[in-house]
């Protein structure tokens, strides 16, 4: 019986190989130039007849073809009637840290402990998962990796999504600690007799007593000679002289207020609003404070029978048309939905929002607030060539069909484990007519 | 000690009192008391409806010997004079607990579940006890017999309140006195039944609201089997539910929707339920009346929520906000429409809560005299004892309550109780009434004094000028004690006022100053008059109630009156037909009564109302073939078969997903049993006709479907359950032969002629084998679909649909040659080991190789946005967009078989059609109206001005909330519904 066990498993890791992942593109050597294409830059415009001149893995010149001329560079990719767009970020995902759900093996998001921000999503990101891999041909180039659950769940990375390693993959390392407030209700214990619904959580108060206590210590810590070593007040480090982000993820008013005042009062320099169900509702708050917020997607339905059937279709739209900086997450969905980002944002569009606002949404304004604008987020002269060429409108699930995609220059397969089978069982059929 | 000595004499007054005529005595001579009690120049409640003004009741040896105007009082006649005073009868509860004490719930027993019964002997399953008797279990309590008798009731039937059938139940009198023998009225006074288990087994069946239904038709069905004398075997809870057959049936449903459940189960074995209702069934009252039961009402009418904190009140929805104003309304709904009911105390934290809940309920308008009917003669019908129960006719048992006046009014007070003829002393009714106002003067000073409360123990508030001063009074043995504090705060003094009650109301007495010399004083009590009209006047405040109007759903976005089918002719759209024409541009569609009647161009139609669709689209409405929306249940877990169970019978029309569907494009759905085991339950087809009754959902003429499941949910294999077979794909086929198998001989036998045990699981399966009943069949892997096919093909028949069918792209061709459909998801992979070869293309795959694909959503999210996710087969394997659209509404019709009414735009067929503002593939386009039948459900500007209704109508209820906590009434703290959202794996 054990024998076969080890075929079983000799046989599984030859599968593996033969379904290997994609070969990591290698670093640009020559400069092309997109002709053609209108350019969605991600700030707001567009560029029909554009030229991008991409050289040394950044964008040297993005302009409009009929009006400006410069030399063109190296490989000319003719993209007449297509689109071109910034590399799609996506934000508080768990690619790489779980495979499949349900395979308690294959899932690396969730460490033990309540207060945890040396835990480091970095080091577990499996750069070889077909999950990731099945982003690219949808244009989601990079994401943020967060580790999930406890209050504080550790450190997240950003990722781009071509590499060998984590060490590669890496875009900016440790850009934040994610806080899950306290949620305002409580779950009825059911299984003590107690009504199964929902009813406002007693230990509130005492749930953030005990994030201001961490907090707090780890100040006292890091002013102190640190000569014991403690690991996770160590990790607050970033949040205190503002290299590091506070995600803190809270939905409710309440939350989201008492979370603002608690950042404030307590040295930590930056922070976002990850979920946001009821920002809409405080965005003088929001704005007052310079809170960005990465709003839940909007493929999810509303929390109560009374609210809107749209409210979280049109959630972003209401706190963009307030001037709150927003960008979509995707926390909640099972981590392969995060391919459907686009059309996340696409669904806004539905809503009222212009197009080019809405692709903001996961290009610009997600850059902002992760604190990667510098490199990524749009089409601009400087920006990193993390961009990608689609057939038509890549916010549309009709005409998201990607033809080339960059990262850092780098020209990436589109072929993943899925579209290798798809060929495979399409040729299958054709050959036995 | 004297403690002891008392209950020692209690003790041997009750052994005296249950001497009786056929037993020895030996403590003294055998006596006889056959004196009369006479009750003189009371009101006299003979019925509800027969009253005596000024009459006599006249009782003999526990009975009623007559009650009048002019009753000759016999000599031997204690006489009571009760003059001013009413008498009522003593109410009586249908739904008791009363002294048989419920069994403890059966704790651990390890990690996986138990499927088998643990009983032997009896019925197998271990939730069918009819066999359990409430009198093995009964043993008077005395303290809850007090309290009872304190809210009025003399009568109560109770039960063991455990399992789904629970035995026979005691009709028992709530004396202390006289003992058993003369307690127990009735040991088999009715059967009662719920839809809950038992607490003392671990049986996993029945998990689910379907299968309860299930287990009690299959249980009447053996029933009657045995009763012929088919079985072999001893089973001692058939032959007791045999023995049951003849008396009454009481069910708790504990829900509107439960009530018409459990009534369609006792049509169909023609047994007439009384059925405890759960007080909502005034929200479809008149399929309530429909089901012709009596109906047992509770009375816990909703405290208002505590709504001062803001944010936590953010969570409350409409429909919870709602229920408290309405609740109280129920039973004036049910007398209303001529529905016969009765009242119980039993949901109530405690009896002495019944009269405030009843004032509640009259406040609504519920007629007094059909409440007290509730709580008399209308339960002694139902016992079948209107002779001896609920009246004071002659014959009649001597139960009955002596009140100050009328039973409902706040001021009221119940003297007395009296149950067999013994006398139970609640308040004393000799203690003069001393309540009202008074003034009186003190050392030059005037003061008003009010004496409120109950007659035995008065409340009293002393006031000089509009100044409260602290007051205290005490009342016992005809002495009023009553003490307040001067006038000056600044210093503690009191004044102490002493007074024998007398035959003048006035009050005097003796006065005592804070510096201890005394006085007299004399209190004189302001006329009746003018308290009386004060008091009227505040009645008149107190009984404008405002009741929100009950909607359809009665929650948000209900219809107030459902909307109409209407004629309505659309114009200049772009239509999507589905068939030959392809997309027609500028074209106009006409539909009336419920159907398509017209395409073309240039159409007019007189009467019909014209929508400009000019630059929109039109389409057939949306179809999914697997849904868990809409449903109470979904999984039946308690068995690796449920093929006796029917979503159909679990459906729930008020969920609000149907609602969003309709506004994401969706007329129908399939709503499938979940995927826990390889045999699911029966399927229920509808039309999201958002409002209407759960009956009316269904499609009349649909054909019958079943879910079967194959893979890691059937084998439990992401969850700790370790002792269900099967526990590997192997074991799966298996499963299906077998029963196949069985079910192949069960059908040979029908058809025979030969007897047989009708078995619904069974019946269903056959349905199978004969080509009546259709598979739609969760499936991942390669090698299980196969299987399938393989098992089908071998008993002779088709399997009809793969649903999720995610590797079906590896076995398209197999498919293709056995005729099945596919209905998957668009792009779902990687949440369980089994979808690691999911691929998007799977539906271009399956549909090139000419396969009837379908996209499905599983999902309440995803299928309102199911346009979007065919508009991702164009994304993925370059279908073209009109046959990724069928995807979503002809194909899916044609799986279902109502290809032949819905799934494309074609004259004759059903008038389910979507308005979209954009192409309907597009992620920017939105459903502006989606008509069933032509009846406009979802109306994008409609829509609109019902958020601003939900807007004012909460904030409404929150105002009259915060009037209620500052009026002092209680309140509950702020809670929300779990309502999750189920898909194929929720248990």
């Amino acid at each position: 019986m054990k024998n076969f066990k080890y075929i079983y498993a000799l046989l599984m890791l030859c599968c593996t190989i033969t379904f290997a992942q994609q070969t990591p593109a290698s670093a640009q050597k020559d400069g092309f130039t997109i002709v053609g294409a209108t350019a969605h830059i991600g700030n707001g415009t567009v560029i029909e007849n554009s030229v991008i001149i991409v050289e040394n893995g950044k964008i040297v010149s993005c302009f409009d073809g009929s009006v400006a001329k410069m030399d063109l560079k190296g490989k000319i990719i003719d993209a007449q009637g297509k689109h071109v767009y910034p590399g799609f970020i996506g934000t508080n995902t768990n690619l790489g840290l779980v495979e499949v759900d349900a395979v308690r093996a294959t899932n690396d998001r969730d460490e033990l402990g309540d207060m945890i921000p040396h835990i480091r999503s970095l080091i577990a990101y499996n750069a070889e998962s077909k999950v990731v891999e099945s982003m690219r041909p949808n244009g989601i180039l990079i994401a943020q990796v967060t580790p999930n659950g406890g209050r504080i769940s550790g450190t997240s990375s950003i990722m781009q999504l071509d590499a060998w390693n984590w060490e590669d993959a890496a875009l900016k390392a440790d850009d934040g600690i994610h806080l899950n407030w306290p949620n305002s209700f409580s779950r009825g214990r059911w299984w003590l007799g107690e009504p199964r619904g929902l009813k406002p959580n007693s230990n509130y108060s005492k749930q953030v007593e005990e994030v201001r206590a961490f907090v707090t210590e780890s100040k006292a810590y890091l002013n102190g000679d640190k000569a014991s070593v403690n690991l996770p007040y160590e990790a607050m480090q970033g949040l205190f002289n503002g290299e590091q982000k506070l995600y803190v993820h809270v939905n409710d008013v309440k939350g989201i207020t008492d979370a603002i005042h608690f950042v404030k009062n307590n040295g930590i320099k930056h922070m976002v609003i990850v979920g946001g169900y009821q920002a809409h509702l405080v965005t003088d708050l929001l704005k007052s404070n310079n809170v960005a917020v990465l709003i839940n997607h909007t493929h999810s339905v509303p929390a109560l029978d009374d609210h809107d059937y749209d409210l979280p279709y049109k959630a972003p739209k209401l706190l963009a048309d307030a001037g709150v900086l927003v960008g979509i997450q995707n926390g909640g969905m099972s981590n392969f939905q995060t391919r459907n980002l686009p059309f996340y944002a696409g669904q806004v569009v539905g809503q009222g929002m212009d197009k080019e606002e809405a692709l903001k949404l996961i290009t610009s304004n997600t850059a902002k607030i992760l604190g990667i604008n510098k490199r990524v987020g749009t089409l601009e002269s400087g920006k990193d060539a993390t961009l990608f060429i689609s057939e038509g409108d890549a916010l549309d699930m009709r005409t998201n069909k990607l033809t080339h995609a960059f990262i850092n220059g780098r020209a990436l397969s589109l072929e993943t484990h899925q579209t290798k089978l798809w060929k495979r069982y399409s040729n299958k059929y054709k050959t036995g007519k | 000690m004297i403690k002891k000595y008392l209950i020692l004499t209690m003790l041997m007054c009750g052994f005296s009192l249950i001497a009786q005529e056929h037993f020895p005595k030996n403590d003294g001579v055998k006596s006889k008391n056959t004196n009369y009690t006479a009750f003189t120049n009371a009101k006299i409640y003979v019925t509800p409806t027969q009253i005596i003004d000024k009459g006599t009741l006249l009782i003999k040896n526990g009975k009623v010997v007559a009650t009048g105007a002019s009753i000759t009082i016999p000599a031997n006649a204690v006489i009571v004079d009760v003059s001013g005073k009413s008498i009522y009868p003593s109410f009586i509860d249908l739904y008791s607990d009363f002294g048989v004490e419920k069994p403890k719930r059966q704790g651990g027993g390890g990690r996986s579940p138990q499927y088998d019964a643990s009983r032997e002997g009896f019925y197998w399953n271990d939730h069918v006890r009819p066999e359990q008797n409430a009198i093995d279990n009964f043993k008077f309590n005395s303290k809850s017999a007090s309290e009872l008798r304190k809210a009025g009731f003399g009568v109560v039937n109770t039960h063991l309140q455990d399992g789904i059938v629970r035995g026979t139940g005691a009709l028992i009198a709530l004396t202390n006195a006289g003992g058993d023998s003369e307690r127990i009225l009735d040991q088999r006074s009715g059967q009662y039944l719920s839809l809950s288990k038992s607490v003392t087994s671990r049986q996993s069946y029945p998990g689910s609201l379907m299968g309860s239904l299930a287990l009690l038709r299959q249980m009447y069905l053996d029933a009657d089997w045995y009763a012929e004398g088919n079985s072999s075997a001893k089973d001692r809870s058939l032959e007791a539910l045999n023995a049951n057959k003849n008396l009454i049936q009481i069910i708790a449903a504990g829900s509107r929707a439960n009530d018409i459940r459990v009534d369609k189960v006792g049509d169909q074995f023609g047994i007439q339920y009384v059925i405890l209702g759960g007080g909502d069934e005034y929200e479809r009252i008149n399929d309530i009346k429909a089901t012709n039961a009596t109906y047992i009402l509770p009375l816990n009418f909703p405290k208002a929520y505590d709504v001062e904190d803001t944010f936590a009140a953010s969570v409350l929805e409409l429909e919870d906000m709602r229920e408290w104003n309405q609740k109280p309304s129920n039973p004036k709904a049910l007398a209303d429409n001529g529905i016969n009911f009765v009242f119980t105390s039993s949901s109530l934290k405690s009896p002495s809560m019944l009269k405030a809940n009843i004032m509640k309920a009259i406040a609504y308008g519920l007629d007094k005299t059909k409440a007290l009917e509730a709580l008399t003669t209308a339960p002694a019908k139902v016992l079948g004892k209107s002779n001896t129960l609920g009246s004071l006719i002659n014959g009649a048992q001597a139960n009955f309550l002596i009140t100050s006046g009328e039973i409902f009014e706040k001021e009221t007070t119940v003297y007395e109780n009296w149950v067999k003829g013994h006398k139970n002393v609640l308040e004393d009714m000799n203690v003069k009434d001393i309540r009202g106002d008074y003034s009186f003067t003190v050392a030059g000073d005037t003061y008003n004094l009010n004496i409120s409360g109950t007659s035995s123990k008065p409340k009293a508030t002393v006031k000089s000028g509009n100044k409260k001063l602290g007051t205290k009074v005490s009342y016992k043995d005809a002495w009023v004690n009553l003490t307040f504090t001067s006038t000056d705060t600044t210093k503690q003094e009191f004044f102490r006022l002493v007074s024998r009650v007398s035959n003048s109301d006035n009050l005097d007495g003796k006065v005592i100053f804070p510096n201890g010399n005394e006085s007299t004083f004399l209190a004189t009590k302001s006329s009746k008059a003018d308290s009386k009209k004060k008091k009227s006047e505040k009645n008149g405040k107190e009984k404008s109630i405002n009741m929100m109007p009950i909607t359809y759903p009665n929650g948000a976005y209900g219809f107030k009156e459902l909307p109409k089918q209407e004629t309505i002719l659309f114009k200049n759209a772009t239509v999507w037909t589905n068939e030959k024409d392809g997309v027609l541009k500028n074209t106009d569609v006409l539909i009336k009564a419920g159907k398509i009647t017209k395409i073309g161009t240039n159409l007019n139609a007189r009467g019909a109302k014209v929508v400009d669709a000019t630059g929109k689209h039109l389409t057939s409405g949306i179809i999914d073939e697997h849904s868990h929306i809409a449903a109470a249940s979904i999984n039946e877990g308690g068995q690796n078969s449920s093929a006796e169970v029917s979503i159909a019978e679990a459906l729930n029309p008020e969920d609000i997903d149907i609602y969003r569907n309709l506004a994401g494009g969706v007329t129908s759905i399939q709503i499938l049993h979940g995927s826990a085991n390889p045999i699911g339950g029966r399927s229920a087809i509808i039309k999201l006709k958002w409002g209407e009754s759960a009956e009316n959902l269904l499609y009349s003429d649909a054909p019958k479907f079943i879910k079967f499941a194959l893979g890691e949910n059937v084998k439990q294999s992401n969850w700790e359950s370790y002792g269900r077979f099967p526990q590997t794909r192997m074991g799966v086929e298996q499963l299906f032969v077998d029963y196949f198998t069985r079910a192949k001989a069960y059908d040979d036998k029908k058809k025979s002629g030969l007897t047989y045990r009708k078995d619904i699981e069974m019946e269903t399966l056959a349905e199978i084998l004969n080509g009546e009943r259709f598979i739609s069949c969760h499936s991942y892997v390669q090698s299980e679909i196969n299987m399938l096919m393989k098992v089908a093909e071998r008993f002779n028949f088709r399997v009809n649909t793969f649903t999720h069918i995610l590797e079906g792209y590896k076995v398209a061709d197999k498919m293709k040659a056995h005729g099945v459909g596919a209905s998957t998801f668009s792009d779902w992979w990687a949440y369980k080991y089994e979808v690691n070869d999911a691929i998007p293309y799977n539906a271009s795959i399956m549909h090139n190789v000419g396969i009837v694909t379908a996209i499905n959503s599983d999902d309440g999210e995803m299928s309102r946005r199911l346009n979007q996710e065919a508009a991702k087969i164009v994304k993925y394997g370059d279908v073209s967009e009109e046959e990724a659209w069928k995807m979503v509404t002809l194909n899916p019709a044609k799986l279902l078989h109502l290809d032949h009414r819905v799934g494309s735009i074609k004259i004759g067929k059903d008038a389910d059609v979507v308005l979209w503002n954009g192409h309907p593939l597009s992620v920017y386009s939105k459903a502006e109206k989606t008509i069933i039948e032509g009846v406009t459900y979802f109306d994008i500007d409609r829509d609109k001005t019902m958020r601003a209704a939900i807007k004012k109508e909460k904030s409404e209820l929150m105002t009259m909330m915060m009037k209620d906590k500052n009026k002092g009434m209680k309140t509950q703290p702020i809670k929300k519904k779990d309502k999750p959202q189920l898909h194929c794996d929720s248990l």
